[in-house]
């Protein structure tokens, strides 16, 4: 779907913990909280993921957790932006081996969505920020803003 | 079911908006009062003992580490000193001293986290805001101290990596009298304001008896006056040389009720006790090595030729916490690691806490025994006698818990 351009200016976000450590979670809520403060930017967690714009996943997605993420990704309404939260989100990190993953959360999604990588872990607040901003670039060249 | 069977089930989880993770809670409820409460743990399963079989112990440190974010520092302590107790090895004093003042310091950052939590499930996000920005200066410290705000990579088998050095006293000192400034406003807010002690007293009692007898742990149970805390009675790291006392209500002239406002109590009250224990633990601090072994190939070797079995406990800022190890010579992996975390006996607590309570206390009851894993986002009430269903969601929980704290101020907020 294309997308429409005030679609950025305000990213109202819904967060799944689908199997995380808590760590990447409670540096997101750092980012909305005073010292950070990303509401500034106009970017809200929501709490459901029919009002959200961006979907931000932190952890590997345990096997019991794998329904469960994918029907949010169903209920989210289209256009939506996937922001993969922390290392184990990304590439399963020091989960690597473990019997009960069925991640990482890119394998997951239908082909074609939009996704977003911030590393580390746990990310920091910084970098979380830095990863909305990396998701707007992406944003404005899906509309193709960069020519 | 009989005709006369009116309760409805409202299982709630394992999605939530904010930051617990995955769980969910099967209520039973008739009316608006609970008549019960089924917890389902699981959604989190991630494996990690059976990882930590397939590795060496100090490879399992990180991952330790990665059970739980806001506690990561109690499970590295824990299973460093496991491993410590199994092969026989000692950490140095030094050591002992700054594993002490992190944990305090974690102590301090995750009650007062805690506090922004509860503060924001029954509606009053002015105080949410407000802990997790005086959080920040604990955060910073911590950073300061390790290089990483979450995470922190600190312990090794045998004492820590990183040294807390004299030039780092100032700022750790400057950082405590900051928590002791705030203090009287932190309990101004959580135990003076009217508005909270509505929602928070004789809400989600836990008595003595029931604390006993469900095996509680941590501040859970301290407000309900039962004397428990790792740190006293079996000490660990540097506790055994350092001045506490075990933090109930009675203490400070309040009644042991167990309800959600002694447990608020308990919690703020060890803040200014973690404070004062690194106060103390900064003057006692021994002049020595960090690391009793800091060649780790020799450590690894050492370790590969141990044999035998070791136990962690620690008192979390959760509750008492658990790790068995278990080494076999000639093996390089664990050959057993069995990991308890406070939650697991806390868990049990809920289900006397939400007897009789109403649907709009259960964000805040969930949350006043600080669960790693919690999780209220959607909940669907199914009617029994017609078959119905209404979908509830976190954000209708906790406008229905807002709109209660408006009606019990007469709708004056």
């Amino acid at each position: 779907m294309k997308l429409t351009k005030t679609f950025d200016k305000a990213l109202w976000v819904f967060h799944v913990n689908s199997g995380s450590c808590n760590g990447c979670d409670i540096e997101i809520v750092a980012a909305l909280t005073p010292r950070y403060d990303v509401e500034r930017f106009g970017i809200k967690l929501v709490g459901s993921p029919r009002h959200a714009d961006v979907l931000l996943f932190t952890g590997p997605v345990t096997r019991k957790m794998k329904d469960r993420v994918l029907r949010v990704i169903e209920q989210t309404p289209d256009p939506k932006v996937v922001m993969v939260v922390g290392n184990c989100g990304s590439t399963t990190g020091v989960f690597y081996d473990s019997y009960a993953i069925d991640g990482p959360i890119d394998t997951l999604l239908p082909e074609g969505t939009p996704i977003v990588y911030v590393t580390g872990c746990p990310t920091r607040p910084e970098n979380l920020i830095n990863g909305v901003k990396e998701a707007w670039l992406f944003l404005e060249k899906l509309r193709g803003d960069d020519k | 079911m009989s005709d006369k069977d009116t309760t409805y089930q409202v299982p709630i989880g394992p999605i939530h908006p904010a930051l617990k993770e995955p769980f969910m809670i099967n209520f039973r409820l008739d009316g608006e009062t609970i008549v019960d409460a089924d917890p389902h743990p699981g959604m989190n399963h991630r494996g990690i003992e059976f990882m930590g079989m397939h590795r060496n112990p100090l490879k399992v440190i990180p991952l330790a580490e990665r059970i739980c974010g806001i506690c990561s520092i109690v499970h590295q302590h824990m299973f460093t000193t496991a491993v410590e107790h199994a092969a026989g090895i000692e950490p140095t004093n030094r050591a002992r001293y700054i594993r002490t003042i992190m944990a305090e310091l974690e102590r301090i950052h995750s009650h007062v986290l805690w506090a922004g939590v509860a503060a924001h499930e029954i509606g009053f996000d002015t105080h949410l805001h407000f802990t997790w920005k005086i959080r920040e200066k604990v955060m910073d410290l911590l950073e300061f101290i390790t290089g990483n705000r979450v995470n922190y990579a600190m312990w090794t088998v045998g004492g820590v990596r990183r040294d807390i050095t004299k030039d780092m006293y100032p700022k750790i000192e400057d950082t405590l009298t900051y928590y002791e400034s705030l203090y009287t406003k932190l309990e101004d807010i959580f135990l003076g304001d009217p508005s909270i002690r509505l929602r928070t007293k004789d809400i989600g009692i836990l008595t003595k008896e029931e604390a006993l007898r469900l095996c509680g742990v941590g501040p859970t149970v301290r407000a309900s006056g039962v004397k428990k805390d790792v740190r006293i009675d079996q000490p660990y790291a540097a506790y055994g040389d350092l001045e506490l006392d075990y933090i109930i209500p009675s203490k400070f002239g309040y009644e042991n009720t167990g309800d959600v406002f002694s447990k608020t109590l308990v919690r703020l009250k060890e803040v200014v006790q973690s404070i004062d224990l690194i106060r103390q633990c900064v003057d006692q601090m021994p002049d020595e090595d960090i690391d009793s072994e800091p060649k780790k190939a020799v450590l690894l070797n050492k370790l590969k030729k141990a044999d035998g079995e070791g136990i962690g406990r620690l008192e979390a800022p959760r509750g008492e916490a658990f790790h068995y190890v278990r080494l076999k010579e000639g093996r390089e992996e664990l050959d057993n690691w069995k990991v308890r975390a406070s939650t697991y006996n806390n868990l049990a607590t809920y289900a006397p806490m939400f007897m009789g309570e109403q649907i709009a206390d259960i964000p805040i009851i969930a949350a006043c025994i600080d669960p790693c894993i919690g999780c209220m986002d959607r909940a669907v009430v199914v009617d029994v006698s017609t078959g119905q269903k209404t979908d509830y969601d976190h954000e209708d929980l906790h406008k229905l818990s807002v709109e209660k704290t408006k009606r019990m101020l007469g709708g004056s907020l």
